[in-house]
């Protein structure tokens, strides 16, 4: 089980948390002015990268909050946690 | 004949233990193990092999061991099978069985008939299945397979014992107490801080234990270790799995006398020091299972550690010089050494044999053995080019033991676990870590050890019925069957062979199997690979990993405020998620069937309560509250005037219905959300999400009340008269409170919500009233409600009625592929709305296709009602659609473009009978105008 540090919180066991997916998509402002093609990506198309990904975890049994993490795929790493006003941090070397 | 020595050992002399195995009495010592104790008593036979029923003894005398697996019982539901000999001390009144026999052990029928062999080569189970043998199989091999193979009998009365857990933090924790361990524990406890060392032996010293000459030391640390407050020391504890960030769980045997068996452990360290060991290999010749044949450093701990001699007489075959040492402790125990048989041409250590007056024979092998249930004797042979034994010149030896010195396996199945790379070390002849994860340093033979004659040259010699793993019995021709089939990686040679599949984990078995596929290949064995560790180490039982986590305790349930009262009527419950709700209220004499058809005429009929407190509910308030819903739910939202309600339905962004529910405004900047039962908490995660991340400009906030708010659900044409007389504060009347109509009032006297809503069809009330105060409240309404003839209705009444009327049930009408037009409740979308969640995705064109399944009504032709998931279907042709809902009175289903084929007749398929005609018909059955319901 991971320790996940989150922003608010602090660092807590992983089964507190929920994982929420890629992090970094934004609702477009106007749906309707999309293209299917481009509301279809906006659903469905992903990163799935083997490697460092940003995404979205939710302190759920917690704080309640969501955040963001800079966390590596494969060695389950967590480079960084940061809040949705944070600025992205580095991909680490 | 006794295998126990005049002195030595560490066993307790003064205290002797009985047991029994099969049924006969033996007696052992402190200090003991099973396996020890049997041998001590001149025990080898211990049980028979998985597929071929082959006489199997003692191999190891540790975890790795695959042969000697027995039943423990210790009565009363105590039975544990497959457990390993080798690791449980002996204890008085130990009941111990083998396995896998008929009728006894050393009488098989199945092994006498040789039934099994040709039965089950590698690869048996994907040609059965694959081929036109799938019918043979349910036909014949799969009953014959099941009377005789198969390892063990589960226990069949539930576990009386309790098992715990305990998390733990240590600066260092160490696997393994050998002497690296040991030197690794006390130097870290000097540096000050938590220390935690484990082991899986009942003792602690690792192969200090089979050398006496070092049991003064290993007192010496040991007491070392003790006196330090800040070291915890486990025995009898394997550390199975070890995850990321050096989060480690063991299990630790307890077998307290209260009834404490074991204990879970699930330990976070700064450092992991693994001192896990190196596990003996075998050696790949014929017969070289048979009892009386044993790994040669088990045969030297049974010698030094527990005072036992097993056998009088040894051949040792032997590759690494390790085998020396276990020969020469054996000798000086008082054993006849025959002959040492070195797979090598020119061994070191050959001289210091020959000076101790043992015969050795250099760059001999082992062509076969001789015997029945125990070894008499071997044919010895000098190998021939390729490094097979040439059975020409073979000559016998007797002996009743024989030694396989094969070399060493550094013993690396944490680290793999932890994600730590293993590489192929050439001298070292092994795979060593590689590169370490952060916190983690392996000491002593598992880091490396002394290399003898590669084990790829041991495997070139491996004779064809040689057995490579003894738990699954895979011999070295059916690894040469899988790659002759065309499996090469060693990943798909294991499953298609099975080998290292059993609960042994191949541990002695996968480096073998390895080296046979790079031998028969031609490759060097990194080329063809490793195969990856999982956990657990080593088998851990169901009641260590379930701890109190069992019975009542398995799951929280969750309990209505009404349940009491509902158990004093007689209930049947049934789960609901976590929650148990009632189902019927069944009176004498009555089923299921009939219970529930009276309630649902009582509601049709009078007046029903139904506790509805299940639901899910969210408060959502803030000044722009409305604009949040109005923003995630399809429906209007801002057009909805304080005191009313609507049917609310929420989709997820991909334009399918994820829940449903009602919206009510209690005041311009605070509603009342409800969802469904098993919804409640995805809504919330959900709509916080939004919240959170897509409109944080919104001033709002979501509480959950759901189990703030009590619920009484009245339903039926008298629901009216029932209430009102308790409601103070608000005008029941038709005109003054319509259908969705909400308000606060007291009811009973107590503040609380009244919504006119109906799940029924019915003129209906939801009573909220705060969960502590709702049995009063029931319970005046129940007593009241006998003059109008009222009934307590379930969850089961509760489907009917709804079914009836057409009111779909989210994740029964509905399964994430479903949009509300599918349902037919486009209705319920505020039509003037720019945008709401999922709004967009309802205009992507296979949302708009007119063949989509929609929900109809199916209106049985010849009586017979069909299953729910029933297939619908028209002629020989594919599923046009499905059964979602069937009652005697109502069926509903999802059928393709099935609003525009009112009155077509279609099949639903039938698991017992002809295929049931239906008529396609609206899914409303009852009062399609709604005159009951805003009556
Ligand atoms: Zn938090």
């Amino acid at each position: 089980m991971l320790l996940i540090r989150c922003p608010w919180c602090g660092d807590r066991a992983e089964l507190e948390f929920r994982h929420c997916g890629e992090a970094h998509i934004v609702r477009p402002a106007d749906p309707s002015a999309q293209s299917d093609a481009e509301w279809a990506e906006y659903l469905y198309l992903r990163e799935n990268p083997r490697g460092w990904h940003r995404e979205r975890w939710r302190h759920i049994h917690g704080c309640g909050r969501f955040f963001n993490a800079l966390r590596h795929t494969g060695t389950d790493r967590f480079a960084a946690t940061y809040r949705a006003e944070d600025p992205r941090p580095e991909i680490p070397e | 004949m006794s295998g126990r020595l005049p002195a030595g050992g560490r066993i307790d002399r003064t205290r002797p233990l009985r047991f029994t195995f099969d049924g006969r009495g033996y007696t052992g010592y402190a200090g003991d193990t099973l396996a020890s104790a049997l041998l001590a008593n001149g025990v080898h036979l211990v049980g028979r092999s998985f597929k071929y029923h082959r006489p199997r003894g003692i191999l190891s005398a540790g975890s790795e061991e695959p042969n000697a697996l027995v039943e423990i019982d210790r009565g009363g539901g105590r039975r544990e099978p497959n457990v390993r000999a080798t690791m449980v001390p002996l204890v008085d009144g130990l009941v111990a069985r083998s396995q896998n026999r008929w009728p006894s052990l050393r009488l098989d029928l199945a092994s006498l008939a040789g039934l099994a062999a040709p039965l089950l080569p590698a690869g048996f189970y994907y040609k059965t299945f694959l081929g036109p043998g799938r019918e043979a199989w349910h036909r014949r091999w799969e009953p014959l397979i099941r009377r005789m193979a198969g390892l063990g009998r589960a226990p069949d009365a539930p576990d009386p014992d309790r098992y715990a857990n305990r998390y733990a933090h240590a600066e260092v924790l160490v696997i393994g107490a050998g002497p690296a361990g040991l030197d690794a524990a006390i130097a870290a406890a000097e540096q000050g801080g938590r220390v935690i060392l484990c082991d899986e032996q009942a003792e602690m010293g690792g192969s200090l234990l089979a050398d006496p000459a070092q049991w003064d030391r290993l007192a010496a640390m040991l007491a070392t270790l003790r006196a330090n407050p800040r070291v915890t020391l486990l025995p009898r504890t394997t550390a199975f799995h070890h995850g990321l960030q050096n989060f480690v769980s063991l299990a630790q045997v307890l077998d307290r006398p209260d009834g404490l068996r074991e204990r879970l452990w699930q330990v976070r360290a700064r450092r992991v020091v693994l001192a896990t060991g190196a596990i003996e290999r075998t050696i790949p010749f014929a017969g070289n299972d048979r009892p009386g044949v044993m790994l040669a450093d088990a045969a030297r701990t049974y010698a030094a550690r527990y005072g036992v001699l097993p056998g009088r007489r040894v051949v040792a075959s032997v590759a690494h010089d390790s085998g020396y040492d276990a020969a020469f402790t054996l000798q000086d125990a008082g054993e006849t050494v025959a002959a040492i048989l070195d797979l090598r041409a020119d061994p070191a250590r050959a001289a210091a044999a020959e000076a101790r007056g043992i015969t050795v024979l250099r760059g001999h092998g082992i062509v076969g053995t001789r015997g029945g249930l125990h070894v008499t004797g071997v044919r010895a042979a000098p190998l021939m080019e390729g490094g097979r034994p040439d059975p020409v010149r073979a000559r016998d030896i007797a002996c009743d033991l024989v030694l396989m010195a094969g070399g060493w396996t550094p013993t690396l199945h944490l680290l793999s676990q932890a994600r730590g790379r293993l590489r192929w070390d050439e001298a070292a002849d092994a795979f060593l870590p590689g590169d370490l994860p952060e916190g983690i340093t392996c000491v002593g033979s598992c880091a490396g050890t002394e290399a003898g004659l590669p084990i790829r040259a041991i495997a070139a010699g491996a004779a064809p019925g040689a057995f490579i793993d003894h738990q699954n019995d895979v011999t070295a021709k059916d690894i040469a069957l899988a790659l002759r089939e065309g499996f090469t990686s060693i990943e798909h040679v294991k499953r298609y062979t099975t080998n290292g599949m059993a609960t042994d984990q191949g541990k002695t078995s996968n480096m073998l199997g390895l080296a046979v596929a790079a031998a028969t290949l031609g490759r060097a064995l990194p080329e063809v690979g490793l195969t990856t560790f999982r956990p657990p180490y080593t088998p851990v039982t169901f009641g260590t990993l379930a701890g109190r986590a069992r019975g009542l305790d398995f799951e929280p349930i969750r309990r209505a405020p009404l349940h009491g009262w509902a158990e004093a009527q007689g209930a049947v419950f049934e789960p609901v998620g976590q929650w148990m709700r009632a189902r019927y209220f069944p009176r004498a004499g009555e089923d299921m069937h009939a219970a529930v058809a009276r309630e649902c005429r009582a509601v049709r009929a009078a007046v029903g309560m139904l506790d509805a407190s299940t639901l899910g509910k969210i408060e959502v308030t803030g000044p722009d509250a409305a604009e949040f819903l109005e923003r995630t739910y399809v429906n209007a939202v801002h057009s909805l005037k304080p005191g009313r309600s609507r049917y609310a339905l929420l989709l997820r962004e991909d334009g399918f219905v994820f829940d449903d529910g009602i919206i009510a405004r209690l005041a311009p900047d605070r509603f009342h959300v409800t969802t469904t039962t098993g919804g409640a908490a995805r809504v919330l995660h959900m709509l916080e999400d939004y919240r959170q991340t897509e409109f944080p400009e919104l001033r709002v906030w979501l509480t959950s009340t759901t189990e703030h708010w009590g619920v009484i659900a009245l339903q039926g044409p008298r629901a009216r008269d029932l209430l009102a007389p308790h409601v103070e504060g608000l005008d029941l009347s038709r005109e003054a409170f319509p259908h969705m109509a909400c308000g606060a009032a007291r009811i009973c006297g107590i503040p609380g919500l009244v919504f006119r809503a109906s799940f029924t069809g019915e003129l209906g009330f939801e009573v909220n009233v705060p969960a502590g105060h709702a049995p009063m409240v029931w319970e005046r309404l129940w007593q009241d409600g006998q003059r109008l003839g009222v009934v307590a209705y379930g969850t089961e009444a509760m489907h009917v009625l709804r079914a009836e009327k057409g009111y779909v049930i989210v994740g029964q009408e509905t399964d994430g592929t479903v949009t509300p037009d599918d349902l037919g409740y486009g209705w319920a979308i505020g039509k003037a709305k720019r945008d709401f969640v999922g709004k967009r995705s309802l205009a992507r064109p296979d949302m708009q296709r007119t063949d989509r399944l929609q929900l109809v009504g199916l209106k049985p032709r010849d009586g017979r009602v069909p299953d729910e998931g029933a297939q619908l279907v028209v002629g020989e042709g594919p599923s046009q659609g499905h059964v979602t809902s069937a009652y005697d009175v109502a069926v509903l289903g999802l059928l393709r473009a099935g609003r525009s084929r009112m009155g077509e007749t279609i099949l639903a398929t039938s698991l017992d009978g002809a295929p049931i005609p239906l008529e396609v018909v609206p899914p409303v059955f009852l009062d399609p105008k709604g005159e009951r319901l805003h009556g």
